[in-house]
This record gives C-alpha cells, sequence and structure tokens, in this order.
C-alpha cells in the first residue's frame, strides 16, 4: 500500500463507520472494504469521501444514505462525496475484512497474477470456501454483483462466489 | 468550454447507448452466466457513463443533471458511432460488437489516463480495470465460436463481416477531438487505428475467422447521424422522461 493510498479517517469516528455495512456483503464494514478515502468532522459536519469499488456499483447510493442515518442517528450531519482517484483495489479490503468475508462463503482475492493465472488460465487456486479444496473451476466470469465470479468445488460440488483482484 | 463538454459526450453516447443494448437482453442471454455477464458489463458501461454526464452537467453553462443529457436530448445530439446502436441479432452479434467495441475503448481509456483533465483521467484510469475484463470475455468468446462449430463459425464470421463496415469510424476526429488534443485533454483516436486493425485481426486469426477487407466503411453517428435503430433505442431508453418530464425514481 502506498502513502496515497491510506484513507484519511478520524479515529472517533470509527464506531459509528463501523456500523455501517455493504449491502451486497453484508458482513463487511465500509471500513473493512476499504471505500471510505476520508471521514473528519468540521463544525459539526462529517465530511466523508467514498469511492466506488466498480463504477457502476449500485451498492454506492445505498451505502451513502446508510451513512448519513448512521450519523442522524447522533445528531450529526453526514456530507457524502463521491471520488473516483485513486481508484479502488481489492488490496484495500482489510485482512480482517477477508476472513470475515470467508467465513460468509465469498473467497478471497488472489494477488493480480494468480487471478489472472484462475480466471484466464484455468489453473486451480481459489479455494471452496465450504471444504478448503482448491480443486475448483471457474463457472461464470461474472457473477452476482461486479465485484465477483462464480466458482464451483469438484470435491465438495458446492458453488460459490470469489471476489475479484481489482488492481 | 463547449468543445471539452462535446467531447465528453462523445466518449459517453458510447458507453451509453452500448449499456441499453446490453441492459435489452437481460433475462434473454443465451445461458444464465452469459446473461449475468452481459448485464455486469452494461452496468459497468452505465456507471461510467454517470461519471461522465455528471462532469458534464457540471461544466454545462445552463443547469442541467445527468438526467437531462442522458434522456432529454433529441436523435442529432447523441454523438455515439453507429457500432453501438447495431440491434443485437443473436448471439454472435452480441460479442462482435462487443468486442470490435472492446479493443478500441481499452486502448483509448489507456491513452485517456494520462490525460490533463484530472476527471476524465480518474474515470479513464478506473474503467481500464473493467474494460480490460470486458475485452477478455469477449475476446474469449470470439476464440470460443470461431473455434467452435461449423454452424458457431459461420454465425460469427457473419457477424464480424456486417459489423465490421461500422470500426472505421472509431477513428474519425471530430471538432471537439481536435481541440482537445492540442489542449492534452483529448485522445489522438486517430494514430490507434493501425495498433486497433492488427489487434483485431490477431484474435480473428487465432478463432479460425477472416480478416475482412477494410472498405466500404460507413459512418456519421460521431456527427450525429445515426442508423434507423437509433430511434428506437431512444423511444425506450427515453420513454419514463418524456412521459413524465423531471420524474424521479
Amino acid at each position: 500500500m502506498t502513502l496515497t493510498d491510506k484513507p484519511n479517517i478520524q479515529q472517533d469516528l470509527i464506531p459509528i463507520l463501523e456500523t455501517v455495512s455493504d449491502p451486497e456483503i453484508p458482513v463487511l464494514s465500509v471500513l473493512d472494504l476499504g471505500v471510505i478515502r476520508e471521514a473528519i468532522e468540521k463544525n459539526d459536519v462529517i465530511y466523508i469521501k467514498l469511492t466506488p469499488t466498480y463504477s457502476g456499483c449500485p451498492a454506492m447510493d445505498v451505502i451513502g444514505d446508510d451513512l448519513k442515518t448512521a450519523f442522524a442517528e447522533i445528531g450529526k450531519e453526514a456530507k457524502i462525496e463521491l471520488i473516483l482517484a485513486p481508484a479502488w483495489s481489492s488490496e484495500w479490503i482489510s485482512e480482517n475484512g477477508l476472513q470475515k468475508m470467508e467465513e460468509y462463503g465469498i473467497a478471497r482475492p488472489l494477488s493480480e497474477t494468480a487471478d489472472k493465472d484462475v480466471l484466464l488460465g484455468g489453473k486451480k487456486l481459489v479455494k471452496c470456501t465450504n471444504c478448503g479444496s482448491k480443486n475448483t473451476h471457474l463457472v461464470s466470469q461474472f457473477g452476482s454483483t461486479a465485484c465477483k465470479a462464480l466458482f464451483k468445488c469438484d470435491d465438495c460440488q458446492e458453488p460459490f462466489d470469489y471476489f475479484k483482484c481489482l488492481k | 468550454m463547449n468543445n471539452l463538454y462535446n467531447y465528453i459526450l462523445s466518449i459517453a453516447d458510447n458507453t451509453l447507448i452500448l449499456a441499453q443494448r446490453l441492459g435489452e437482453l437481460c433475462g434473454h442471454g443465451p445461458t444464465l452466466e452469459t446473461d449475468i455477464a452481459l448485464t455486469n458489463i452494461s452496468l459497468d458501461l452505465l456507471g461510467q457513463t454517470r461519471s461522465y454526464y455528471q462532469y458534464a452537467a457540471k461544466i454545462s453553462s445552463e443547469e442541467k443533471t445527468e438526467d437531462d443529457i442522458a434522456f432529454m436530448r433529441i436523435e442529432r445530439e447523441y454523438k455515439n458511432v453507429l457500432l453501438v446502436e447495431q440491434p443485437n441479432e443473436h448471439f454472435g452479434y452480441v460479442m462482435a460488437r462487443q468486442f470490435l467495441f472492446d479493443v478500441y475503448h481499452l486502448m483509448l481509456m489507456e491513452k485517456l489516463q494520462h490525460s490533463k483533465d484530472i476527471n476524465l483521467a480518474a474515470v479513464a484510469k478506473k474503467g481500464i480495470k473493467e474494460v480490460s475484463y470486458h475485452q477478455r470475455f469477449s475476446s474469449d468468446w470470439i476464440k470460443r465460436l470461431g473455434d467452435g462449430t461449423d454452424e458457431s463459425n459461420s454465425k460469427i464470421q457473419e457477424a464480424i463481416d456486417e459489423l465490421w463496415r461500422f470500426t472505421d469510424e472509431l477513428f474519425d476526429m471530430t471538432e471537439a477531438d481536435n481541440a482537445m488534443v492540442e489542449d492534452g485533454v483529448g485522445v489522438d483516436v486517430s494514430a490507434m487505428k493501425e495498433d486497433y486493425y492488427n489487434q483485431v485481426s490477431e484474435v480473428l486469426k487465432e478463432a479460425n475467422l477472416k480478416v475482412p477487407e477494410r472498405k466500404n466503411f460507413m459512418r456519421g453517428g460521431k456527427n450525429g447521424v445515426h442508423s434507423e435503430f437509433m430511434g428506437y433505442i431512444l423511444s425506450d431508453l427515453q420513454y419514463m422522461q418524456r412521459t413524465y418530464p423531471n420524474m424521479k425514481w
């Protein structure tokens, strides 16, 4: 992670931000997901900079509204600004977030080269979230949301989502 | 300022109309996986379109919103190329159109990320990640269909032959293009042409497909002169805003 990738988040706002989750992956808070790039309080107004995972991600509007509601509950106004640069990367998902995601049934993104080997070269590197086997294959390059691909385990036969590497 | 506005629209109208065409396939894809893929691609393109239109709305001299730009123009004011408005016909057409556009689109994004305009550069930089995934998907299908059965080969060849005549227009320079290139904001698309045809030909050859001759090209969309399909697209796209002006979801 380079210095410009580091978000500027005021410490005392973290407990509230943690209560807001991604509507598509409810176990992940917006902080785990790394979409909050800045959160600071100035004159009783909370200024939040939010970045989308994918350009057309419909969750962004919901997240924006949820953030406003969460701060409204403690009597504070939140102003949300959507920013595009620097572009979001799947590397910004926290380790804690990756673990929660796996428990939820979504395999974590591999490294950029491994991701390409799997999605293009058909290599078996993605670990089944159900039984842990790497004997899995890609069913669809696009999954239930823009950020995921669909896999199937050839050992336990369960289908599962894989969070694509976006760098 | 007018040139910048028109330049943004010339990029965004392509992604809007292609997103609309792909959106038509929602629930009609040949298999569940391809159906989801096509609508995912549509969503990416629509997301990019929104970023462009929001920026265009901000710099426009009138009080405009992204919705006004998307829904309230007449046909001649849309600047998309003829390629993206061509109908879905069959899956081979959809993939051929996507592939012919994706190769161009990725090249454009890769150049646009270095634009002096920070807003356009940001959209492009984000878009590259998405568009390179689209291109992988469509190239893959061109190879699968071309290298598949006799029937799939003949169908994808027919689609490539039909859509080929719309490719040259991608590299036409408009007044806005020229002005923006001069300012270091826009991309000189005319300079991308040879590279484009090389890249496309390479995939076609690998897919056992014939590369059509480069002649009898059609053009006009960039100047607002569209094919007969455009009116039908707009009547679908604009229906709600035309029926209930200024309505909001």
